[in-house]
């Protein structure tokens, strides 16, 4: 027989630790939002010990349909990949700034980029080399649909890629590693770009 | 590798004498006719000149599940395009200009069945119609492609290369228009399907808000959209006249 005192005892103790995992969970999820609060507001400090050196950003204006050149010194490190990858991770920066004529909202764009040397197979004759860019999907999802603001973010890709690293002549895009049909419903990303279709070459 | 028959690298006007010549041609043997009737004299053979059938496609971008751009709260991409679709294609039919579109509902379309639909119309101009809350005015879009010899097939994903100059010039055409009605415009080159593909004079015409003065006009506004529906119109008409002086 159970008595009265133990039922209470025992609806109290269920209520106790219903309560408890509910302020857990409400606690996990506001940690959670902090760090990502702080992730995304993080500044792009530069690699300490590393040498400043000036680079050109092309810089993409929605307004008259531009991609126009910038210099910037920026502290880069010493390994190609991952100098390239700075670059344009400081581009996508500055479209996430409040007031770019370019606006992304968002400032985490490239997984990696990797320099591969041409031509890949041998009955090849395109010299130089391709440049894979990898954009993670947050930046492809944030970023704004539309022909152009879409093929003006490739340009300005392409053309700082080029700028920085002329021996670049093809670039290729991918999202989270895999091919996707296009940037954001319009630019076409199953296809290799030409170095040559860059903004310093010729402008949109 | 995919590849396409170039319908309009025939000479002009040969399809349409053909078709000519078929309904001239005397009735086959046991062919529904008066029994009773004497049969006609064969008529003497006559060159029939017929002027070149000048039709434009205009392909309404997106449509069915791929909504395209959130313009606004309560308007997408796909609608605004087939809306302007639908209101240019009633413009140019005002004026006798042949009209296909590639869709007239909100359907989804590959963008090979928009490619085909524009190809098998052997389309003297193609007009895609996009829209993007992005830049001021309207934009502009020709193909990245390279000009390419005009053959009698071509590639399936880089056919409008052999169309390449002239979509340039429909492109200066429109461009024309727009500035004579003082809508600024960005002009471009783009990597873009089903434009790659199009085997005809093409050009991409992506609307978005008009920014003058600090002063902005929504892609919804009705007059806005009147000046550029008016504006492609005097275009596409204007190039109907270029066409026809052609050799």
């Amino acid at each position: 027989m159970i008595t009265r005192g133990q039922r209470i005892l025992f609806w109290t103790l269920l209520v106790c630790s219903v309560l408890m995992a509910v302020t857990l969970l409400r606690m996990r999820e506001r940690a959670m939002d902090r760090l990502l609060a702080s992730a995304e507001t993080m500044p792009l400090n530069p690699p300490s010990g590393r040498p400043v050196q000036s680079v050109t950003m092309m810089i993409a204006n929605d307004m008259d349909g531009s991609v126009q050149p910038a210099t910037l010194n920026v502290a880069l490190p010493l390994d190609a990949n991952a100098r390239a990858h700075v670059i344009l991770q400081h581009l996508i920066v500055n479209y996430a700034r409040p007031g770019s004529k370019h606006p992304i909202a968002t400032n985490k764009g490239v997984n990696e980029i990797f320099f591969m040397d041409l031509p890949l197979e041998p009955n090849q004759v395109v010299p130089g080399t391709i440049a894979v860019v990898d954009l993670s999907a947050s930046f492809v999802e944030a970023h704004p649909s539309g022909i152009e603001p879409e093929t003006l973010t490739l340009l300005s890709f392409i053309g700082t890629l080029h700028a920085n690293f002329p021996q670049i002549s093809q670039v290729r895009f991918l999202v989270d590693g895999q091919q996707r049909d296009t940037l954001a419903g319009h630019a076409d990303l199953t296809r290799v770009y030409l170095a040559s279709d860059a903004p310093g070459v010729k402008h949109l | 590798m995919r590849w396409i028959e170039d319908r309009s690298s025939q000479p002009r006007g040969s399809r349409a004498c053909l078709a000519i010549a078929i309904l001239l041609a005397p009735p086959l043997a046991g062919a529904q006719s008066p029994p009773s009737s004497p049969p006609p004299p064969p008529a003497p053979p006559a060159v029939v000149r017929t002027a070149p059938h000048f039709a434009v496609v205009i392909d309404a971008a997106h449509g069915g599940t791929d909504g395209g751009a959130r313009l606004s709260d309560h308007l997408l991409e796909k609608d605004l395009a087939l809306n302007m679709s639908v209101r240019l294609r009633s413009m140019l039919a005002a004026h006798g200009i042949s009209v296909v579109t590639t869709r007239e509902s909100d359907s989804t379309l590959s963008a090979v069945s928009r490619a085909e639909v524009a190809n098998h119309v052997g389309a003297s101009a193609c007009i895609t119609l996009h829209a993007t809350t992005s830049g001021s005015g309207v934009h502009l879009f020709t193909a990245s492609l390279t000009q390419i010899p005009m053959t009698r097939f071509l590639p399936w994903e880089t056919a409008q290369g052999a169309y390449a100059e002239q979509s340039l010039r429909l492109s200066s055409e429109v461009d024309s228009a727009m500035t004579h009605a003082e809508i600024p415009v960005t002009l471009g080159r783009t990597a873009l399907q089903p434009l790659d593909s199009f085997t005809c004079p093409a050009v991409v015409v992506e609307l978005s808000p008009l920014h003058i003065s600090g002063k902005e006009t929504a892609l919804s506004d009705p007059a806005y959209q009147d000046r550029i529906v008016a504006a492609m119109a005097a275009a596409l008409e204007q190039w109907q006249r270029d066409w026809r002086q052609q050799p």
